[in-house]
């Protein structure tokens, strides 16, 4: 029942619908010249340098940018939900190549990065051998190191001099440093270290390495060495004795607040976390940090230097050549320093050898670096995929060794431990191969 | 073009409007309830994990005796009832005698009401940190307090023994306000004649609570209890942000289990089992409290 007057009308409205629909077309047309890119990012240093040099990024290239940050492991969920359900509109991200690198490799959610390497001004060879090693999995470069880090003694100067003490050198010494700085009454603590379960086991690693042990050989866990039964034993005691109360739910946030809060007299931690106690708006100690190299134990000193973050492009990212863009102006040697410059401490070669940069970085702080990089063990953790897990079991010696002041039974502890981390290992087929 | 098909339509729905009206509801249940808990219980079933990486394949029940053979999933679920039974004890225990010393008029009631809903509304992220710094050990209040009485001082959240304890007491201090105010709503609707009646007979007012006041609420404390048994045994949020389940395990109820198991160490096959495993034990709890019901009140 179409009349004629009902006809005009359809013609007219169909008319409108098509002009209005190639208007749309071509503003679409035109907003996809310009690409977007996701960017996620962790807090940390790192993401607040970068930050505001965006705009700059953007300007250059047309390329925008949009930032999320989240905490370190939310950004691990965060990224693994996405890339589990396939749907993933990430296209750069910040990782962490100990912790996940092996799980997102093994998913395959890396861009394989080795054919960009050369790329002029990227100057690749400016990465020390072992920061590429670290985001080297079968040859295949997935990420890109940014910050270094390394086990590193803070110290309280003041309470030192006081106290005619030297800066401890080996373990005796630091025991005994800390029983001599120690007096609760008066709210002071003799030395602060990670106490909770899976936080603490990077910053027990230098104690376990410098007391002869390690946590895989062969693909097996040797957790349970006597070397490494030594290293509980010590770690449990020097906390439980002379070690602030409540402890063992201490990460690096509350020892960090503890010891700018000017309670305790010695912290060793990453030594990224010093920026948290000379910054005098956070710190009352701020102007009286030692920094020292970390002592030796029996077999020496063994502390940990490490990449804990790089930048990664991401395998389902549909804009791989703007990500590779952004990719290479946060990784360039410009923002190195303008980040070396910021306080952090980077990987890159050229950011140490500049004697301008050199002048800004914190007392101790870089010759800490020098000293530490030959002796340096290259994880704080052990390798394998199932990094967490294991963690959680290894950390669960490290409490009670703690709570016990190591007089438990770590032994037949540590050995159960082991046996876990061994099923892990042999779950994701990483076992002593045969 | 049809001039027939609107109302043919328009029958279609008049007929079916019954099923129609309820439609979204239904829809709505089945994806967001229903299905979840189906697809739980079918990745249980399953290996997924990100850790071997491969495909998912069906194992059966495989995870569910993995759980058993896992100490640490007996000790979540020890974790979980020690921690339910001692803060929902509590609570009713508080609940309800808070409710009958408030249950007469005075000035001032509606502000106490008021003042009694402020924990239940604050956000229990918040009501986390600020519970983490009393508890602090060097410079919270609670050992300021203790040290007040004269009593040695605690490591409270840092001690294995003392954790579950510091945790269930905040539970409380948020949860029993609401048995209050449900049992002195079921009190309000309370039939004054048994009261009277009582005290025509000459009981004492401690009769009067035990004998009459008391078995005639038991149905608005066995509500109450219910509500909270089931939140209880899922408690998340408190101890995720104070403890994360430490020191060691010595606070992973099933919920942070299940919760580490799946994103922290990406074994969603296992997590679910987990998941399933809190779901049967909720669902225990309130069968068990739903056939007291039964039994006691003939």
């Amino acid at each position: 029942m179409v009349t004629r007057k009902h006809s005009t009308q359809i013609i007219m409205i169909t008319v409108l619908l098509v002009v209005v629909m190639s208007i749309s077309m071509l503003t679409v047309g035109a907003a996809r010249r310009r690409v977007t890119i996701r960017f996620v990012a962790a807090n940390h240093p790192f993401t607040d340098v970068i930050k505001p040099l965006i705009p700059e990024f953007e300007k250059e290239t047309g390329i925008r940018v949009d930032v999320e940050n989240y905490e370190e492991n939310q950004l691990t969920q965060k990224l693994t939900v996405e890339f589990t359900s396939g749907a993933s509109t990430v296209d750069v991200f910040m990782t962490r190549p100990l912790q996940e690198g092996r799980l997102f490799y093994r998913n395959k959610w890396y861009h394989n990065l080795n054919q960009y390497l050369s790329a002029p001004g990227w100057d690749w060879a400016d990465y020390p051998k072992s920061t590429v090693e670290a985001v080297t999995l079968n040859e295949d470069i997935y990420a890109i190191p940014i910050v270094t880090e390394w086990k590193t003694l803070f110290y309280r100067k003041d309470l030192f001099a006081k106290a005619g003490l030297k800066v401890p050198t080996t373990f005796e010494e630091l025991e005994e440093a800390a029983r001599r700085l120690h007096d609760p009454a008066n709210d002071m603590y003799g030395i602060v270290l990670r106490g909770q379960r899976g936080a603490a086991v990077t910053q027990f690693s230098s104690f376990l390495y410098s007391h002869g042990g390690d946590f895989i050989k062969d693909g097996k866990c040797v957790i349970d060495s006597p070397e490494a039964v030594e290293a509980f034993k010590y770690y449990g005691r020097l906390l439980h004795d002379y070690g602030p109360p409540g402890v063992t739910n201490m990460s690096w946030p509350q020892a960090q607040a503890l010891f700018a809060s000017g309670k305790v007299a010695m912290w060793a931690d990453a030594s990224v976390l010093i920026a948290g106690i000379i910054d005098a708006e956070k710190s009352v100690v701020a102007d009286q940090v030692g920094v020292a190299i970390f002592p030796a134990g029996p077999a020496g000193a063994k502390p940990f230097q490490v990449v804990p973050w790089s930048v990664a492009i991401a395998a389902q990212s549909k804009q791989k050549e703007a990500a590779l863009e952004f990719l290479k102006w946060a990784t360039s040697k410009t923002m190195a320093k303008t980040a070396q410059l910021g306080g952090l401490t980077m990987a890159r070669n050229s950011v140490w050898n500049d004697p301008e940069i050199a002048k800004h970085i914190y007392p101790g702080l870089a010759e800490s670096a020098r000293l530490t990089g030959p002796i340096a063990v290259p994880y704080d953790r052990p390798l394998m995929t199932a990094v967490t897990e294991a963690r959680d079991a290894i950390g669960e010696v490290i409490v009670t060794a703690i709570e016990s002041g190591g007089k438990a039974d770590l032994a037949s502890l540590a050995k159960s431990a082991a046996a876990k981390v061994d099923v892990l290992l042999a779950r994701a087929g990483e076992g002593p191969s045969k | 073009m049809s001039a027939k098909k609107p109302l043919r339509v328009g029958q279609l729905i008049e007929k079916n409007i019954k099923w129609l009206f309820p439609l979204p509801t239904g829809v709505f249940i089945f994806l967001m309830m229903i299905f979840p808990v189906l697809y739980t219980f079918y990745v249980s079933l399953t290996d997924w994990d990100m850790i071997s990486g491969g495909l998912i394949s069906f194992i059966g029940l495989d995870n569910y005796i993995n759980l058993l053979k896992d100490p640490r999933f007996f000790n979540a679920v020890k974790l979980t009832l020690y921690f339910t039974v001692l803060a929902v004890g509590v609570e009713v225990i508080l609940g309800v005698f808070i409710a009958l010393v408030l249950n007469r008029d005075f000035r001032g009631k509606n502000i106490v009401k008021l003042f009694l809903l402020l924990p239940m509304v604050a956000t229990p992220v918040a009501i986390g940190l600020a519970w983490t710094l009393f508890y602090e050990p060097t410079i919270g209040l609670g050992n300021y307090g203790l040290k007040l009485l004269g009593l040695p001082p605690s490591q409270w959240l840092g001690s294995k023994a003392m954790v579950i304890p510091a945790l269930a007491l905040v539970d409380i201090w948020e949860w029993t306000p609401m048995i209050t105010l449900i049992v002195l709503a079921g009190l309000a609707s309370l039939p004054q004649e048994s009261f009277e009646a009582a005290f025509v007979d000459g009981a004492s007012r401690f009769q009067i609570i035990r004998y009459v006041t008391l078995p005639l609420l038991r149905p608005t404390i066995l509500i109450a209890l219910i509500l909270r048994c089931i939140d209880a045994l899922k408690t998340f949020d408190i101890i995720y942000v104070m403890t994360t389940g430490g020191p060691g395990f010595a606070s992973e109820t099933l919920n942070i289990y299940a919760y580490n198991l799946s994103f922290n160490y990406f074994r969603f096959g296992a997590a679910s089992a987990a998941l399933v495993a809190l779901f049967t034990l909720v669902l225990a709890c309130n069968l068990i409290v739903l056939w007291m019901r039964k039994t006691y009140e003939m």
